[in-house]
This record gives structure tokens, C-alpha cells and sequence, in this order.
């Protein structure tokens, strides 16, 4: 007897049931725990932290086991928890320039003030698998050394500010600046709204991109001008105080790419910016970022658009990775109603064309 | 309303649920007058009028104050307290107007129209009235009304209809109208027309 | 099951309720007219009903009575899922049968029993743009939508004529509302148009990933898009209900076995099970019955 789809919510109580026993994995292991993951997965929670918009190690590693190590997965979690966050308000912009720096380059300069610091990179490693790493070998401290945290490195886009060789930093029109989590969407979008939306894009989305731009869709002649990683102090002014109240530190990468740009009637040939920033340490994120940032302003430069990069309705409509994998993933609901109604209608298209093929065939025959 | 429900309405989030119902009730079928929940503590300030700000007004909406809301700093606190929302002198800026029993109704044209992009960016007019049932009477038709619905507002002024219709014909954009009396709402969706009836 | 104190009655915040009733209350005010509104992220995926979700959300009470329907089944997973997450943040009373729900919210299809006054339905929308197929960007159809410039739609609908022989869209057939906005309604099929036009019930629509919320007042005027000499038709099945033995319904069609043999049966369970209950009884159910 043909029964419906009866029993969905037993169907769906088992497989979940089924998901939390394959989650765990063999018994006889010990469950992994979430102070491992933030030690030693730390590029992923980084990245779950990123992409979900929310700065909590540990929350970012429990969306990361719950999710069975599916980024987008643990990106989607700590999404759907921040959003029934209160705002209590917006903190002061964070000061990049008076970063505790872990990690400071620059590709435009061979030595600058404050100087290179390599920091915890992958760059220059051999990318040979390491079997020693398959055990828990003694692993050394690393070398450190101190950084006066009073004179902090200056920015490289300053020196060159200096000599008026790049453009301004961008400032906000008046005294609103976009919230993209609390307003609806609506192009052209501010350069505030964009960068909100680029922070939190998916990594590979914005690299595929960025890549386009530098295999000559939408060419913007970059330089890495500075890229630094390291914890700035996140303040919140608070009405009946007069000093802002330090909430605490964050880990945050910033890129700073330098591009060429011509000049135009309003403005001499000088340097333009790119800017990018991401929590926690991600390099190719950043970098990305700040391709795609420096793209998307071809328009407002009076450069030629046309490229995919340039084109902000598409990148900023296609960027999130929660909201593509919701739309594809979709698919894999019922659709049999509508189903039904197109099959319906390619029954009776092809019942047409039939028809109309037999009468040219009895016409041909009649013909001869 | 039963005694299950009334007993929750002590508490914010049911009563701005049901307040809420009451406003999208009143909208999407004008011409019906519908319950409003008040709190008769409200405070310094019309109680239909608070229940209606508490529901639909924030830190995120922009408040025009008719003036003799707006020259009572008793009413400008507590809406400041309860809502937080932005005071703005110029109403077409303003997201949300409310007007007191005792101020006219101030002409549509004053107030954020929308655009023919963006009709939703118009103002939202709540004002307090005499009462819902006893003013001049009104035919109205529209989304929302089968035929033809009858009311009577009291204190719309002598040249309501003229301007309404004047609202009317903006579509889509134009101003939304709520009225408020004795813990009762009528809706006036910019949608609605409206005939004078001859008494 | 109680709700999570952990999270607020029907799971959003108060402020996010406000902003989402704001956005409603000017869906209804503008019939057709697509609201952009700041959607949240909601604990179930984009594209899986986050629209439908967050509008029922805004305007849900204790004492609503809920019914959840995706393709026209109250068992289907996904409507299970939506119901029990309801269940769960709002601990209100759920039902399967039409005539008991305050709110339906549905995907894909339109109830067979008709709506009446004072209830509400809610429509998950994956792509509330009716224009966004012929033209991908918003800011192009915005303007559109301005203009009242839908000449572009009526080509395509013509197109299909041309082609066809007919018009070649079977579901989220576009419809205008109240002669001024050409609406998407969600992908039903087209089958459910007539039902939309002077429903006594207000038609709620909400779109997440989108973010936008467009309504349909109750008595409103919703006319499906057509020509002249090829006026608006819906699909007709030549034969009833297997189960129940209803016409006028929307039928699912079933693979019995792999000869090919197959079933028409309601899409809408609760409307066939309702049959059946009193005692209507279908050619498959009569061979079943007397198979016993």
C-alpha cells in the first residue's frame, strides 16, 4: 500500500541520531576537545570566527566539532547564534597602527621602519608532508623578541601619505556608518557596506576572484604594500563616561594593497588603496579581500569596468557562503509539485510535436 | 480574548504580539476597529498612542512629535526612555508621527512620501482622536474590504476626504494613517478611498 | 516540549520582531510591492524557508493555531522540521487541518480547502523578483518596478506563445496586484493562482536570503498575467484522486512499481485524508479496501 511520506519526524529524529554517532567516531578514541581545537586547528577557527562574524575562539571550535570539521557548516552555526545576540552598541573603529604585531610585511619596500617581521608564516616552507608530525614529538619554543609596544611600526601606506604618493584613507559620510546585519542590502552600496560584506565572504569565493583580476579581468596593478597580523584593542564609548572602555583584544589581519591608478581630471596620478581586514590570521583572505575591495571601485575611479571582480551586485549578492550553500543546497527539498507541473506540460509539448511530425511524415508520403 | 491569553499580556512581548496583530489587523482590513492592549500607567502620555510607540517604535525609527507632544518634555522623556527613538524636526524625515487628540491632523504632504523606488520610505502617521465611531461618516473601499466599509473618526478635520484623496492618488507612495481612541485602532492604508457620506 | 529559556518567545528579539512588523505593516499598505527588510540568519539553512520563518515569527501568539504544509503535505520533512522548531520556541497548538489553523505557512502550494477571514497564510519565497530571470540585476527591475514597466515580461510571456504554442510556466506564475505590481507567488503551481484573487485570508510572503516581505491584503485583486486570444488557464488532471476520488485538486503523481505504473493522488494530505474520513473513496483505495 503506497503511504505518503508518512513518519518525517521519526525519519528525521533517526538521522540525527545517526549524525551524532558518526560525529563522535570510534568510542575507543578520546573525544577531541575544544581547547585542542583552538590550539591546534587554529587557522580553522580563525576562519569559522571570520566568516561567522563573531570573535569567540571557543564557540568557533565547538561550531567546528559539532560540524565534523565542515567549515561552512561551523560558519553557518556561530551565524545563526550571533544574530540573537543583544547589541548593546559599536565599538570605536579599531587602530591598526597601534597593533602588537606578531607578523609585518611589506613587498614594496626592502627595509622600512620597524622592519620585516616574518612571524608564524607558511611562506618559505617546504611543502613536504612531515611524518614526524603524525606523533607528539617535543616541539621547541619559538624565538621571540620584543617589541616596544609604546613606538609601534608605522604603517606603510603613511610613509607614502607622507609624500602624498597615495590617496586619502577613505572617511564616512556623515555620521552613519552601514550595518549590513541590521539593514536590508540596497546598490550601489557605500565602501562601508562593501568592506562589511567582503570581511565576511567566503575565502574562496573572493581568492577566485581576486585571481581574475590578476589574470587581466579587471587589472588594478597591485602591490602588497603592507600586510600586518597581531591584537588590537577593541573600545566602546559609553554616554555618561569620558573615556572609552577597553572590552578586550582581538587578533585580526590587515592587508593594504598599494595599486597604480593614472589620474583622472578630479585627481593626479597617484597610488590607490585596497583595503582588507579579517579576524583572526588569514593572509590569503585579506589579501583577497583587498583585491576585490580595489575592483570593486573601478567605477568610483573612472577606471573601465566590466570584469566580474568590478561588478558589485555580483560579487556582494554572491559573496556569503551561508547564504550560496543555503539556496544550492535547497535543491535537495521536495520539489515534486512544481515537478509534477512541468512534467505535464513536456508531456503535452511532446504529444504536439508528434502529432505535428506524423502529419509532415502522411504529407511527405502523399507527396510521393 | 481569553483568560489564558489576557494574563500574558502583563508581559512586554505578548503585548506587543498582540498589539502588533491589532495594527496588522486594522491595515490589512480597514474599515474594522480593533483592541488595543494599554497599560493605564503608562505614563505622561495618551495611553493608545504608548501602546501603538511601544510596539512599532525604536532606536532604529525616526519620531515626529505633533506640538503639544513635542513641547511636553514630560511625553519627550518617556518616549525617549521607553522607545529611544531619534527625535526629528522636519517630518518628512520622520519614519513614525504621532499626533495628539488635541493637534490636527497635519496635511499628508508634510510627511516622507516614499519614493517611486522605495514607496515603503514614507512616514506612518498614528494620530489619537475623539473617538472611532461617532465623527462624520466615511465610505471606504479597497485591498482589504469586501464591498464597501463604513466609519466614523471624529477630529480628521473638514478637508480629510479632499486630502486623502489627494494621498490616494500618489500611489504608491503617500502616507499611512492610524487612528487611536479609547483603546481602540482603525488602519487608513495609503490604498484605501474614501467618499463622504451624506448624513 | 517547553521553549528554551535561552532564547526569546517564537526565537527572534523584540527588536528584530519590530523591525520585521514595521516591514509587514508596509507590505500590506503597497499590495505586491516588495519590502527590502534586514533578514537574520535563522537557525535552518537560506533558501529552506528563513523568509516564511522569520515573518510567522513577527507575528505569532500563543493562542495561534499553527499548520505547516511544503508541497501541499504536512509530513514532508521540511515541514516537520519548520513545525517542530515552532513547537519548540513557541510551544503554541499545531494542526493539520485548514480550517483549524491561524496561520498556514506553506511552501509550494495553496491549501485546496479555501482560506477564510481572519486567517493568515505565509509563503516561503526562494526568489521574490518576478523580473529577476529576464533581468538579474535589482537595481534594473527596482526601477522597473518604479516605471510600472513590465513590457519585458509580457515579451517572454509571448515568447512562449510563439514557441509553444502556449505559455510554458507552470509555477510561480507571475500575477499583478491590485492593477499596479507584477508579483512573484512563490514557486506554486500555477494551479493555485485563482485562489490568491479575493481570498478572505491576508497573504503574508517572506524571503530571506532575499530579504524581502511583500503581502497580499484579504479582498484583494490578483489577476495571472495572460494575452487576449491566450487567456490564463490552469492544468487540469483527466482523472480524480486515487485515494479519495476529489477533482479540482492538485494531484502528486506516484511511481508504483518499475513497469511504470503510477498513481495520481492529492497533494494536499490533509484535504484527502479529510475525504477519506468521510468517506470518499478513491479507484486505489476501493482495490485496496476490497483487497482486505
Amino acid at each position: 500500500m503506497y503511504v505518503a511520506v508518512k513518519g518525517g519526524e521519526k525519519a528525521i529524529a533517526n538521522a540525527h541520531r545517526l549524525l551524532a554517532d558518526r560525529r563522535r567516531g570510534n568510542r575507543d578514541l578520546p573525544a577531541i576537545g575544544l581547547d585542542q581545537i583552538v590550539e591546534q586547528l587554529a587557522l580553522g577557527v580563525d576562519r569559522v570566527m571570520a566568516e561567522g562574524s563573531l570573535y569567540d575562539r571557543e564557540l568557533a571550535a565547538l561550531a567546528l566539532r559539532q560540524a565534523r570539521g565542515d567549515m561552512i557548516e561551523a560558519i553557518f552555526l556561530l551565524r545563526a547564534y550571533r544574530t540573537t545576540l543583544s547589541r548593546f552598541g559599536y565599538s570605536r573603529p579599531i587602530e591598526t597602527g597601534e597593533m602588537r604585531i606578531e607578523r609585518r610585511i611589506s613587498a614594496t619596500f626592502k627595509d622600512l621602519p620597524g622592519g620585516q617581521l616574518l612571524g608564524p608564516t607558511f611562506d618559505y616552507t617546504h611543502r613536504l608532508l612531515d611524518p614526524s608530525l603524525a606523533g607528539d614529538e617535543a616541539i621547541p619554543e619559538g624565538e621571540r623578541i620584543s617589541v616596544d609596544d609604546a613606538s609601534p611600526p608605522p604603517r606603510v601606506s603613511a610613509l607614502l601619505a607622507e609624500e602624498g604618493l597615495v590617496e586619502e584613507d577613505g572617511s564616512v559620510e556623515g555620521d552613519h556608518i552601514a550595518d549590513i546585519t541590521r539593514e536590508p542590502q540596497d546598490y550601489p552600496m557605500g565602501r562601508d557596506g562593501r568592506l562589511q560584506s567582503l570581511a565576511r565572504g567566503d575565502e574562496g569565493f573572493l581568492l577566485a576572484l581576486a585571481y581574475s583580476t590578476q589574470r587581466g579581468f579587471g587589472r588594478s596593478h597591485p602591490f602588497a604594500g603592507e600586510i600586518r597580523i597581531g591584537e588590537v584593542e577593541v573600545e566602546l564609548d559609553v554616554p555618561e563616561l569620558d573615556f572609552a572602555v577597553p572590552l578586550g583584544r582581538v587578533r585580526v589581519t590587515e592587508c593594504q594593497m598599494i595599486n597604480q591608478f593614472k589620474g583622472s581630471a578630479k585627481a593626479p596620478p597617484q597610488f590607490t588603496r585596497g583595503y582588507g581586514l579579517v579576524f583572526g590570521q588569514s593572509e590569503r583572505k585579506a589579501m583577497a579581500m583587498a583585491l576585490c575591495d580595489r575592483s570593486l571601485r573601478a567605477g568610483e575611479l573612472g577606471e573601465e569596468t566590466g570584469a566580474p571582480a568590478q561588478d558589485e551586485e555580483f560579487v556582494l549578492s554572491h559573496c556569503d557562503n551561508v547564504q550560496a550553500t543555503g539556496f544550492v543546497e535547497h535543491l535537495k527539498l521536495p520539489h515534486y509539485v512544481d515537478f509534477q507541473a512541468e512534467l505535464d506540460l513536456v508531456r503535452r509539448m511532446r504529444a504536439v510535436h508528434e502529432a505535428e511530425n506524423e502529419t509532415a511524415e502522411d504529407q511527405r508520403e502523399a507527396a510521393e | 480574548m481569553t483568560a489564558f491569553a489576557t494574563q500574558h499580556l502583563a508581559d512586554p512581548v505578548f503585548r506587543a504580539q498582540a498589539n502588533f496583530r491589532a495594527l496588522m489587523d486594522a491595515l490589512s482590513r480597514p474599515g474594522t476597529i480593533q483592541r488595543l492592549v494599554v497599560d493605564e500607567d503608562a505614563g505622561d502620555i495618551d495611553v493608545d498612542l504608548a501602546a501603538i510607540a511601544l510596539t512599532l517604535i525604536d532606536h532604529e525609527t525616526s519620531l515626529w512629535l505633533s506640538p503639544s507632544l513635542a513641547d511636553d518634555h514630560k511625553v519627550r522623556e518617556w518616549l525617549a526612555f521607553a522607545t529611544g527613538a531619534p527625535l526629528v524636526d522636519a517630518p518628512e524625515r520622520a519614519a513614525f508621527a504621532l499626533v495628539a487628540e488635541a493637534d490636527p491632523l497635519p496635511d499628508h504632504r508634510a510627511f516622507g512620501q516614499g519614493t517611486q523606488e522605495y514607496p515603503d520610505r514614507s512616514t506612518t502617521i498614528v494620530k489619537a482622536c475623539g473617538g472611532l465611531t461617532h465623527g462624520p461618516r466615511l465610505a471606504c473601499s479597497g485591498p482589504g474590504i469586501k464591498a464597501s466599509a463604513t466609519v466614523a473618526p471624529a477630529g480628521l478635520g473638514p478637508n480629510f476626504v479632499e486630502r486623502w484623496a489627494e494621498n490616494r492618488a500618489l500611489f504608491p507612495r503617500g502616507v499611512d494613517l492610524i487612528l487611536c481612541a479609547g483603546g481602540a485602532v482603525m488602519g487608513m492604508p495609503r490604498t484605501l478611498t474614501i467618499k463622504r457620506l451624506e448624513v | 516540549m517547553t521553549g528554551e529559556p535561552f532564547y526569546n518567545f517564537a526565537y527572534l528579539d523584540e527588536q528584530t520582531k519590530r523591525m520585521i512588523r514595521r516591514a509587514i505593516l508596509k507590505a500590506i499598505a503597497i499590495p505586491g510591492y516588495q519590502v527590502p527588510f534586514a533578514s537574520r540568519e535563522m537557525p535552518m539553512p537560506y533558501g529552506w524557508g528563513t523568509g516564511g520563518v522569520q515573518v510567522t515569527a513577527a507575528i505569532i501568539g500563543r493562542d495561534d493555531v499553527l499548520k505547516v504544509i511544503d508541497q501541499g503535505a504536512d509530513d514532508t520533512t521540511n515541514a516537520v522540521s519548520i513545525r517542530a522548531f515552532f513547537q519548540k520556541v513557541t510551544n503554541v497548538a499545531v494542526t493539520t487541518d485548514t480550517g483549524a489553523a491561524t496561520i498556514i505557512q506553506t511552501r509550494h502550494r495553496i491549501p485546496e480547502h479555501p482560506l477564510i477571514d481572519g486567517q493568515i497564510i505565509v509563503y516561503q519565497v526562494p526568489i521574490p523578483e518576478p523580473l529577476r530571470f529576464l533581468e538579474p540585476r535589482e537595481t534594473e527591475t527596482r526601477t522597473m518596478h518604479a516605471l510600472e514597466e513590465y513590457g519585458l515580461m509580457h515579451v517572454k510571456l509571448y515568447e512562449d506563445i510563439a514557441r509553444h504554442g502556449e505559455i510554458a510556466t507552470t509555477y510561480a506564475y507571475p500575477v499583478k496586484v491590485e492593477g499596479r505590481y507584477v508579483m512573484d507567488p512563490s514557486p506554486t503551481p500555477k494551479f493555485d493562482n485563482p485562489k490568491m484573487h479575493m481570498s478572505p485570508a491576508l497573504q503574508l510572503f517572506g524571503a530571506g536570503r532575499e530579504r524581502r516581505i511583500y503581502a497580499i491584503p484579504p479582498y484583494s485583486d490578483v489577476v495571472s498575467l495572460d494575452f487576449d486570444d491566450h487567456p490564463f488557464t490552469v492544468q487540469r488532471f483527466d482523472k480524480p484522486c486515487a485515494l479519495c476520488g476529489g477533482d479540482d485538486v492538485y494531484l502528486d503523481e506516484v511511481i508504483m512499481d518499475d513497469r511504470g505504473t503510477r498513481m495520481f493522488v492529492c497533494s494536499d494530505t490533509a484535504h484527502c485524508d479529510g475525504r477519506r474520513s468521510e468517506g470518499h473513496v478513491g479507484k486505489q483505495a476501493a482495490v485496496e479496501e476490497a483487497r482486505r
